[in-house]
């Protein structure tokens, strides 16, 4: 276990190294960006910029600066917006964790069903169908569903607003329900998508272990031998995959926010690219990163935790 | 957009002994009986049990239908259904599907359905040749940390997770925002920021496959490393790279639509299928449903063909799998 922290460790510094060198890599003076171009005639201003800012010292002290600064909460500074990026996330992540935690449990609470329903009726007509359901959704790009959602949901049959709740602060969430109504469902679906084949894969190898026999020759009914036995051991993967999936669940949300303008962490860090707001880009990055670590790490210790078969020997 | 279709990936243990990839082995018995039902004589190659695998799955079948139709649609398709695509004509702008433009046409003039051959020929350019280079570096990566072992492997491994921990969307966008994208700078961005699971299986293979008994017989016998490689161990990863590029090959169509939509992939005046959705959708209020659903439809299929494939020719290869 400890191992398995310190590799997290170290998987967490060559993230921020990553992201460092990509910040080292961006073309341009970070002065000339601030001043404008007409900041080259005058080098001594650069000069007295560089200064302020800490550019004037050597790349490794300049990325130990950084890690300093991550390491206090100061994610970096938007030049552009003229705002810390920590202020920003304030404002944009709780959106996020907040749509992306309702579409993971929504999906999982239908992803789990559908699953055990697909192993127990295997190659019936509903596995066929839900085969094809998580095919099409899988296959289908996160935009693309948003728009879809948006021309049947919105426009068609004016049900749901296009957009997402617009507004500063986590309140309007709660205050305008009907516009969370399309991301949501848009992303949930996508989520559907990615979870129910493990799980239908999931029931299906537990199905055949012997302890499903053993539990039927001593008389257990079908239902109970399924909720008591093959649920809760298949259960058990569903929390190393969540895990696995969060990058791309992040991924589906930043499209999904781009697609209905919901003010989120994806729909900053998208309109950050489109802006060249490179602080505000690798600020989130950091921030998705050290979130799919810190996940991965927990799901884990759950796994080791839920399943007594699994032990990270320290040697 | 990881790979969803994949099996998980085991569980990270300590480091020499890799859980998961010793799991082709399972169904041996199932084999045995199979192959005891084999007429005696030339046995059969693996290849071609394979193949029939392959065959009987309809879905897999229908997938390479699919992509070939797809391909002839946009490589040969323009030179049948030849149609004016340079020079805008806005007296014939955003007309609905008739017989003269078969889906219309778009806010420039341009037929639909010729544009959606040419779109596609970009989009199916970047996929591929992304999923290819992807393919060539995760291998390459792969094969080395798990042949040289130790700490370099743990060295790369760790890379691979740090990158891998970031979605590949965020990595890419990020670039893509740092220079002047075109088709192969695209290519090029995808590749770097997708060959990462590619990696991670390839390392598990070389790892399983070093220990094998012909492998190690091969050894006793006296044959090198670059034997060990070349002759034993890269046929048999073959497959599973095989695999792993059909899937690559999904992802990396779903990602260059997905960044020509968003504005930073395919820049006008050329236009991939992302990019004609996200042109649609400024109609979207319109009711110009033929600047939306046909794009979209030709990303859904072309995707879920590559998958089917990838599906296809993992049961295939586990048919070869179950005789080493």
């Amino acid at each position: 276990m400890v191992r398995r922290v310190l590799q997290a460790v170290v998987v967490l510094l060559l993230v921020t190294a990553i992201t460092y060198a990509l910040l080292r890599l961006i073309p341009g003076n970070v002065a000339v960006a601030v001043m404008g171009p007409t900041a080259y005639r005058n080098p001594l201003a650069i000069a007295q910029f560089d200064r302020v800012y800490g550019f004037n010292h050597p790349w490794y002290y300049q990325y130990w600066l950084w890690l300093d600064h991550l390491a206090h909460g100061n994610l970096g500074y938007s030049w552009k917006l003229n705002q810390s990026v920590a202020s920003l996330l304030s404002n944009h992540l709780p959106k996020t964790v907040f749509l992306v935690g309702v579409s993971i449990i929504l999906a999982l609470i239908l992803a789990i069903p559908i699953g055990v329903v697909q192993a127990v009726r295997r190659n019936k007509t509903i596995d066929h169908f839900f085969n094809g359901f998580s095919t099409v959704f899988y296959a289908m790009p996160a935009f693309l569903l948003g728009i879809l959602l948006i021309l049947v949901f919105a426009i068609k049959f004016p049900i749901f607003p296009p957009e997402g709740p617009q507004g500063e602060g986590v309140a309007v969430l709660f205050t305008n329900f009907n516009a969370l109504v399309l991301p949501i469902v848009s992303l949930t679906l996508i989520t559907i998508a990615l979870f129910s084949r493990y799980m239908r894969s999931a029931v299906l190898d537990n199905l055949s272990e012997d302890y499903v026999r053993t539990a039927k020759a001593k008389g257990a009914s079908e239902r109970r031998v399924l909720l008591r036995h093959v649920l809760r051991n298949s259960l058990i993967p569903i929390a190393t995959l969540l895990g696995l999936l969060l990058p791309a669940v992040f991924a589906g949300a930043l499209i999904t926010e781009s697609v209905f303008n919901y003010p989120g962490m994806g729909y900053l860090f998208y309109q950050s690219a489109l802006n060249q707001d490179y602080p505000v880009l690798l600020g989130i990055t950091v921030v998705v990163a050290v979130a799919t670590v810190v996940g991965s790490l927990l799901a884990d210790i759950a796994y080791a935790v839920l399943d007594p078969r699994v032990r990270y020997v320290s040697r | 957009m990881s790979l969803g279709s994949m099996p998980p990936e085991p569980i990270p243990t300590n480091e020499p002994s890799p859980v998961g990839v010793v799991i082709h082995d399972a169904p041996e018995t199932a084999s045995a009986v199979a192959s005891g039902m084999l007429p005696a004589g030339k046995p059969r190659s693996t290849f071609r049990r394979g193949l029939e695998v392959f065959m009987e799955n309809k879905l897999a079948v229908t997938g390479v239908c699919i992509f070939v139709f797809m391909i002839l649609f946009c490589f040969v398709g323009p030179h049948i259904y030849v149609t004016n695509q340079l020079t805008v004509d806005f007296a014939h702008e955003e007309l609905s599907p008739s017989g003269s433009h078969l889906l219309g046409t778009d806010a420039n003039g341009f037929d639909v359905l010729g544009r959606l051959m040419i779109a596609g020929q970009i989009s199916l350019e970047v996929g591929i040749a992304a999923a290819i280079l992807a393919t060539v570096i995760g291998v390459l990566w792969g094969a080395i940390a798990g042949y040289v072992g130790g700490f370099v492997d743990a060295f790369m491994m760790r890379i691979v997770d740090a990158m891998l921990s970031i979605p590949t969307l965020f990595l890419a966008l990020v670039v893509v925002s740092m220079v002047t994208p075109s088709k192969p700078v695209l290519i090029l961005v995808i590749a770097l920021t997708s060959w990462l699971t590619t990696s991670r299986l390839v390392r598990g293979e070389a790892l399983s496959l070093r220990t094998r008994d012909y492998v190690q017989a091969m050894k006793v016998m006296g044959g090198g490393n670059t034997r060990a490689v070349l002759r034993h161990i890269a046929p048999n990863a073959v497959g599973t790279i095989m695999v792993n590029a059909t899937f690559q090959v999904a992802d990396a169509i779903a990602l260059i639509v997905s960044l020509s939509y968003l504005g930073l992939g395919i820049r006008p005046p050329q236009q991939d299928w992302g990019g004609m959705l996200s042109n649609g959708v400024q109609y979207v209020y319109d009711g110009y449903w033929w600047l939306i659903v046909p794009a979209g439809f030709l990303i859904v299929i072309v995707i879920a063909a590559a998958i089917f494939i990838g599906e296809g020719l993992r049961d295939a290869v586990e048919v070869r799998l179950q005789r080493r």
